[in-house]
């Protein structure tokens, strides 16, 4: 490829933060019409990387060039009307706003203030269609729309803006698997008409199938670039990550299958979510859910710790019945939701406040809590799960995603939890952080607790539980030990499970 | 094998639904609540005073007496609602309705003439909405906590103004706002026609009225897309003092006189209307009309206490009351009417 085909290119770009240096000589080439992707642990500086090329952030030093000319948008709108589009990993739409009003917002077509709503819906129409999506109807409210829909919606405000480059990142988190191929198809068409596309994405198999080219950051540098994104073999894109070289492996596991069921569910139903789910794990024992977005798994989840009220059916923890989260945590249950900011996290609360807010009352003298003695328990449990940094007085907002995730697992091992419920576990956690995790459920399985997870990602479920649950649709379809089953039978019970229905669960 | 792949167009494809079960139609599902409510409350007055409700003529001079009444605190309530869906909040209307309408009637203002008056009372309300959202956008204060100060603040300057007296305005083109009629209509309720329509208009139809939804339901959206988030904050608590503005004049007129302690307690009944009429209190989302209806509702609540004879006291308890009755029923009502709609 000759050179006059790069659109993009960043050399020794640096930006700076009171106290943290982002980027620290980020180098950067995209082509017309190819996938770049961009690779690195949380906290790595692709986001700051993505924000300098929106427009939000200014780089300190360093030079950029955009199609020939040196480039620094003042602001967002500069940057796209430059085309640059960016596509952010927590969905930007506003709900309340129709599907054309979030594709043209801040750039609406209008005519002295007033709306152009007839040729916005028409413009809305034709960027739909380019995309697949001629059925969205451009003045249905977004909040309507279903996840999958909201990043069509997401896509369209890029296109609208006319945009040469597009940056995606991590847009594959809040899909389901088929969506993914529906959003793989359309970058396609994208690079075919020559736009480019940066590509973030902690998923390997993605960006062996969609990317063209890999550049890997570290700590804010570019520690590789432009490797072929097919052949570079993937323990070298995590050694560029991690600086170390490790496998994106699953710790040897010794089974343990015999004993008494501790935890025990009986023809759980929840009208809509759910029928008829049973199952059971047992002490020591890592038990896996397999199933798409959407198929009941985060439901059952919590309405076996109790946060949901079952229309039937039993849970019951070492033979006592759980029907509320009081129940369930007296019962020494333990959970880590899906969503950890929301559901699990006072982010600027410290460290050792979150690991103890399900068991401060323990720490407590007549009513007044005791911080020497949380934040003592709180460093003993920061050792057992490697956390870094390890000041527990960091507020948690400040950490990386895996780390947030240790403290959520944290909490539940000061108090003597005997199952543990994980919900996503790994979402957002990159690579180095992943395996440390798995070690850590791993160890505390060892340790005689039982553990329950689910994962959209299929070779998690099967590298780190003992048995696997296939769900589909509300239905568990399928139980089987994990060495007896591989992923394309997951993958085809969870696509196609119409082929077993009627046979027993 | 019944289904096999589902196509992925049919995962982003929402069902199709009726238009009265569908988005477009959410607000009109709402207000009907709020009309709902405003038949039970005629329905109260016919029990309580049948031999009123007998009368044609006092049926139908009561209901521009309710409208009258709903005249000054709807213009409020309209402003109020764009502050709210934007995401903030202003506790600071009622004064500035006491600053704007002590200020146009000094002497010195009124020698001005009626523009002049009226020119003063917009000027000052917009003024002080520019200070409160300068405070919030640049000086980064909460709005709860600046429109509280201003609230404080601009009482005491409307009491230093006035000299504590209550000021009498000689105008008579002003005074006159509130006994006159254009086609049989009251002019003050065609000011609040007037308001309305240009508040819908400008929530619904133009790019001011959108972005204000982008920033209350998403701000970092909105910020992305490159709006200016703080200029527009600061115009939107410059649209409430405009309104705030009118309203001096309009309650200026009705009671031909000025003074510090006008407009007692606007901002709750401001808040509590837009509340009423289906604005999330966190921003992002509410509506003109439920608004509206919301102001009518707490007017012809006044007006059912006056016709009986009940004190204010008695009136404000159970307008309370009312406050959270409204907002549970509406809570339980919507969610019941959309998941009918949906079977």
């Amino acid at each position: 490829m000759s050179d006059s085909d790069v659109v993009l290119r960043l050399q020794g770009v640096v930006k700076t933060f009171p106290g943290v240096r982002a980027l620290d000589g980020v180098e950067l080439e995209v082509r017309k019409g190819e996938v770049h992707c961009l690779l690195g642990q949380n906290g790595a500086g692709k986001s700051t990387l993505i924000k300098i090329l929106a427009g939000v952030h200014h780089a300190d030093e360093g030079s950029i060039t955009w199609l020939d000319e040196p480039f620094a948008p003042g602001n967002p709108q500069a940057a796209m009307r430059a085309g640059i589009a960016t596509i952010y990993q927590e969905l930007d739409l506003v709900e309340d706003l129709s599907v054309a009003e979030n594709a043209f917002l801040g750039h609406e077509e209008s005519r002295g203030g007033f709306l152009k709503r007839r040729s916005t819906a028409a413009r809305t129409r034709e960027i739909l269609t380019r995309l697949g999506h001629a059925e969205i109807p451009p003045r249905r409210m977004v909040r309507s729309l279903p996840a999958a829909g909201k990043q069509i919606v997401s896509m369209a405000r890029a296109l609208s803006h006319d945009a040469k480059l597009i940056v995606m990142d991590e847009p594959s988190a809040v899909l389901a698997h088929d969506e993914v191929e529906n959003l793989f198809r359309i970058i396609r068409e994208l690079t075919a008409q020559g736009i480019a596309v940066i590509y973030i994405s902690h998923r390997m198999e993605e960006i062996r199938d969609i990317g063209d080219r890999v550049t890997v950051l570290k700590d804010g540098r570019t520690t590789a670039a432009n490797l072929p994104a097919r052949e570079t073999p993937t323990r070298e894109l995590v050694s560029r990550m991690t600086g170390r070289t490790i496998e994106y492996v699953f710790p040897p596991r010794v089974g343990r299958s015999d004993g008494e069921p501790l935890l025990r569910v009986e023809g759980l139903t929840r009208a809509g979510e759910f029928t008829d789910a049973a199952l059971t794990v047992r002490a020591g024992e890592i038990v896996g859910i397999a199933g798409l977005v959407g198929s009941g798994r985060s439901e059952l989840l919590e309405t076996i710790f109790g946060a949901r009220q079952a229309d039937s059916g039993t849970v019951t923890v070492g033979g006592k019945p759980i029907r509320s989260i009081g129940a369930a945590v007296r019962a020494g249950m333990g959970m880590a939701p899906e969503e950890r900011k929301s559901q699990a996290l006072l982010l600027d609360e410290p460290i050792y406040r979150n690991m103890t807010l399900s068991s401060f009352p323990g720490y407590a003298r007549v009513g007044f809590t005791d911080a020497g003695k949380e934040r003592a328990a709180a460093e003993r449990t920061a050792d057992r799960l490697e956390l870094r940094p390890r000041d527990v007085s960091r507020p948690v907002r400040t950490l990386s995603g895996g780390n947030q995730q240790k403290v959520v697992v944290g909490r539940w091992l000061l108090d003597r939890t005997r199952l543990l419920l994980l919900d996503e576990p790994t979402r957002g956690v990159d690579v180095g952080a992943r395996a440390e995790l798995y070690q850590v459920i791993h160890d505390l399985a060892a340790g005689g607790v039982g553990v329950l997870l689910v994962s959209s990602e299929v070779p998690e479920v099967l590298g780190l539980a003992d048995r696997v649950l296939v769900m589909r649709e509300g239905h568990l379809i399928h139980e089987a030990p994990a060495d007896e089953i591989d992923e394309a039978t997951v993958l085809d019970l969870v696509m196609a499970g119409s082929l077993l229905e009627g046979e027993p669960a | 094998m019944t289904d096999t792949k589902v196509p992925a167009a049919h995962v982003t494809a929402p069902p199709k639904r009726a238009f009265w079960s569908g988005d477009a139609a959410e607000p009109f599902r709402r207000n009907l609540g709020l009309v709902g409510v405003l038949i039970i409350l005629v329905i109260i007055g016919i029990i309580t005073r049948p031999e009123l409700y007998g009368d044609a003529s006092w049926v139908s001079g009561n209901i521009w007496t309710i409208l009258k009444q709903a005249s000054a605190i709807g213009v409020v309530t309209v402003g109020m609602t764009f502050v709210i869906i934007g995401g903030g909040i202003d506790l600071s209307v009622g004064a500035i309705v006491a600053v704007a309408g002590v200020w146009s009637t000094t002497l010195a203002t009124q020698s001005y003439g009626t523009l002049g008056m009226i020119f003063t009372a917009v000027l000052v309300g917009v003024v002080v909405g520019l200070i409160n959202g300068i405070l919030i956008s640049y000086g980064r204060l909460v709005p709860f906590i600046a429109t509280l100060a201003m609230m404080v603040a601009a009482r005491g300057l409307a009491a230093q103004i006035s000299g504590k007296q209550t000021q009498v305005s000689s105008n008579l083109t002003i005074n006159n706002i509130a006994s006159n009629e254009i086609l049989g209509i009251p002019v003050l309720v065609i000011i609040l026609a007037l308001v309305v329509a240009a508040g819908w208009v400008l929530l619904n139809r133009t790019t001011f009225g959108r972005r204000t939804v982008a920033i209350g339901g998403n701000v970092e959206a909105a910020r992305l897309a490159g709006i200016n988030v703080r200029l527009h904050t600061v115009l939107l608590y410059a649209l409430s003092g405009l309104c705030c503005g009118i309203a001096a004049i309009m309650l200026t007129s009705q009671a031909t006189s000025a003074q510090a302690a006008m407009a007692n307690l606007y901002e709750l009944d401001a808040i509590a209307a837009a509340i009423i009429g289906g604005t999330l209190l966190s921003g992002g989302r509410g509506t003109i009309v439920g608004a509206l209806f919301g102001v009518l509702v707490f007017s012809t609540i006044t007006n059912l206490f006056a016709i009986n004879n009940l004190s204010t006291e008695v009136q404000n308890m159970v307008k309370g009351g009312i406050i959270v009755a409204a907002v549970l029923v509406q809570q339980f009502r919507y969610q019941s009417l959309t998941n009918l709609l949906k079977r």
